[in-house]
């Protein structure tokens, strides 16, 4: 029978399938972090278990970690308890950590793929909603809470109810200027923020198919913010390339053999999805959220809505409340929009193409000697130092900086400031990441979620521009 | 996990949809090594007037004197929605939720539910717009029967469907990872024929 690329996924990882019982899948890869694991560890020893295989799991810090020292105290007293708690926990179960300052650490979404750690065809899991990223692999990705962390740790499996699947095809190309980040939330833009509740989502098309691997993994990277368990797009050579050569990626007959297991990892011909959704590439503008939630988003040539422009009842209420949030009036240009500070990172958009991106646009917006405006401020955190380390190495740090940019060390940062990268109240930011809900940023925050093109641009000039204008 | 199998309470009735993860409990509070001390900051931004949480906000529906001692969560759809952080489901426990009755819930934040035995209900949006109209004309105290997947103490009784598996959890207050240690020899013949690359 003709199956799907997430059926084939699942059927390989089925431990078992038994009436009456959730379904038990293996877990091939799992990723920690300082915030999430602490209490499935802790539930690990009240019970006396151990780690089943502590070699499939690897640990980063992160979220909570200083942009300004690589010292963990910097973090303040709470984050350092969680940091020192993780160091203490790997050691005492055999865990792999890339701790403060190490050159593999980074952002646990942009660490694992640039150390090979992420591959096709496996099952990756992590305490954190943003692992979807790791689908661009055509690995079957998603978030877990705490309670799965413990359960995965002493198991390495966990009890899933299989989705139903969405295709999400994207056909042509893009037009000049136009970033994964925009295709992404093109499509939120098209589901509304729960469109895809239930769903694993496959990205295919070829306007997918042309995306690099970075790219592929700022759109799987969002799959979330439309309610998808995890988003997918098949492996291709793209894929191998990125993947042949990196750290922990296979080598020589073991590699060969993943090449051929992995080419059969595709969509059949007639396999069925529950639903499907297409865009036309050339259809897709600049996007920029003007609400709370991703699926409130535009086109930068455009306006900000007014309730009155929805006629379900529920989103008519939610635009009023997005729009008092926000402090936005109905009808206003979206270049008319000031902000005053820019952040540009995540584990959407902090990657090495990403920098250059912003860099070229800081380049293009700085040549008449323009500079960060003065009502702005802004910051340019690298997603790793492995990404830190090569955007030094291209003079990248050095376009932002002498722009009037701050170039930070590697973390989450103010994705969600749970360090001091935090924005006070009535701040409006244009910033790469993911989230734009109420408070994400900090209290009383307001965030336009954007693409690094439009975010360096918007720090020049102080508000939001049109690239193409 | 404590056994679930029947609970009766009070309704608060929060009428907003997409509620998020960020919102049930802000990343600032998530830097604890334990499980407990969430429940205070529960909907923190909404419920407090100041940053650090002295000054309740009177307006917000949890803070209403009638609705105080709560342990039902009326709400709307897509409840959950954001973060994977299993913290928001502990703050709910902490603050004394057992039940949270919803048209839909973002997946993530489901499973963590059920995983500690914090009951999310689906109802149709017709049923919630009832039991909004009822939770709002006064205090609505509901029975909840897991067993017969029933809902009394409204104008009229409702009906609800759970995956049995996790039915059976709530009812057995089952140690999920001891559940599954005594299928090891599945496990480990799934692992004797993985790839090399796996």
């Amino acid at each position: 029978m003709a199956s799907t690329l997430y059926e084939k996924l699942w059927q390989q990882h089925l431990v078992e399938e038994k009436a009456g019982e959730t379904p038990l899948l293996y877990v091939d890869r799992h990723l920690i972090h300082e915030v999430t694991s602490p209490q499935a560890f802790a539930n690990l020893k009240f019970h006396n278990r151990p780690v089943r295989h502590p070699e499939r799991t690897i640990a980063t810090m992160d979220h909570n970690i200083s942009t300004r020292s690589i010292e963990i105290d910097a973090a303040g007293e709470g984050a350092a308890n969680q940091l020192r708690t993780l160091e203490k926990n790997c050691k005492e179960f055999g865990i792999k950590l890339f701790g403060m300052g190490h050159k593999n650490q980074g952002i646990v979404h942009v660490m694992g793929p640039e150390l090979g750690l992420t591959l096709p065809g496996t099952i990756i899991v992590c305490g954190d909603s943003h692992t979807a990223t790791h689908g661009a692999f055509g690995a079957l990705a998603f978030g877990i809470g705490t309670s799965e962390v413990e359960h995965v740790f002493a198991t390495q499996t966990l009890r899933q109810t299989k989705a139903k699947t969405m295709k999400i095809e994207v056909n042509g190309q893009v037009g000049e200027g136009i970033s994964a980040k925009d295709i992404i939330l093109a499509i939120i833009g098209k589901t509304g923020s729960a469109g895809a509740t239930g769903y694993v989502v496959e990205y295919c098309g070829s306007a997918i198919e042309a995306l690099s691997m970075e790219e592929r993994m700022t759109v799987c990277n969002m799959s979330i913010e439309f309610g998808a368990k995890a988003g997918l797009i098949a492996p291709d050579q793209t894929t191998f390339d990125y993947l042949e050569g990196k750290e922990y990626a296979p080598k020589e007959d073991v590699w060969q053999q993943a090449i051929t297991d992995w080419t059969a990892l595709k969509t059949d011909d007639g396999a069925e999805f529950d639903t499907t959704l297409t865009l036309k590439a050339e259809d897709i503008k600049a996007q920029i959220t003007w609400g709370t939630t991703p699926g409130q988003v535009t086109s930068v040539e455009g306006v900000v809505p007014s309730p009155d422009d929805f006629t379900d009842p529920v989103e008519k209420d939610s635009c009023s409340a997005a729009l008092a949030y926000m402090g936005l009036e109905a009808g206003t240009k979206i270049t008319d929009i000031s902000i005053n500070k820019v952040f540009i990172g995540s584990c959407t958009n902090s990657r090495i193409e990403d920098l250059r991106a912003a860099a070229n646009t800081v380049k293009r917006f700085t040549a008449n000697g323009a500079k960060v405006s003065d009502n702005v401020d802004a910051i340019v955190v690298p997603g790793s130092y492995r990404v830190k380390e090569q955007a030094e190495a291209e003079g990248l740090s050095q376009i932002f900086i002498d722009a009037g940019f701050e170039w930070r060390l590697p973390g989450c940062s103010m994705c969600l400031g749970m360090n001091d990268d935090v924005l006070t109240e009535g701040d409006r930011c244009a910033s790469t990441s993911n989230r734009n809900f109420e408070g994400r940023q900090g209290r009383g925050s307001r965030t336009h979620l954007v693409s690094p093109e439009l975010a360096a641009a918007s720090a020049i000039t102080g508000h939001f521009v049109d690239l193409n204008a | 996990m404590e056994k679930f199998t029947k609970h009766k309470g009070l309704v608060a009735p929060l009428d907003a949809s997409n509620v998020d993860t960020d919102q049930i409990i802000p990343k600032q509070f998530l830097q604890k090594t334990e499980r407990v001390g969430f429940g205070k900051h529960l909907f923190h931004d909404w419920r407090y007037l100041d940053a650090s949480g002295n000054q309740d906000n009177p307006d917000f529906i949890l803070n209403a004197p009638q609705y105080k001692g709560a342990s039902i969560l009326l709400t709307r759809e897509n409840f959950g929605c954001g973060s994977s952080r299993e913290h928001a489901p502990w703050a709910l426990e902490e603050y004394g939720f057992k039940v949270i009755i919803a048209p839909s819930f973002a997946d993530i934040f489901y499973g963590n539910c059920i995983n500690i035995g914090l009951l999310p209900i689906k109802l149709s949006d017709d049923e919630i717009n009832e039991l909004f109209a009822d939770s709002e004309n006064g205090q609505l105290n509901l029975s909840i029967d897991l067993a017969n997947n029933q809902i009394s103490g409204a104008s009229k009784t409702y009906n609800f469907t759970l995956d049995k598996f996790h039915q059976y959890c709530l009812e057995q207050g089952v140690d999920s990872v001891g559940w599954t240690l005594k299928k090891l020899e599945k496990i480990e013949a799934f692992e004797k024929q993985m790839p090399a690359w796996q």
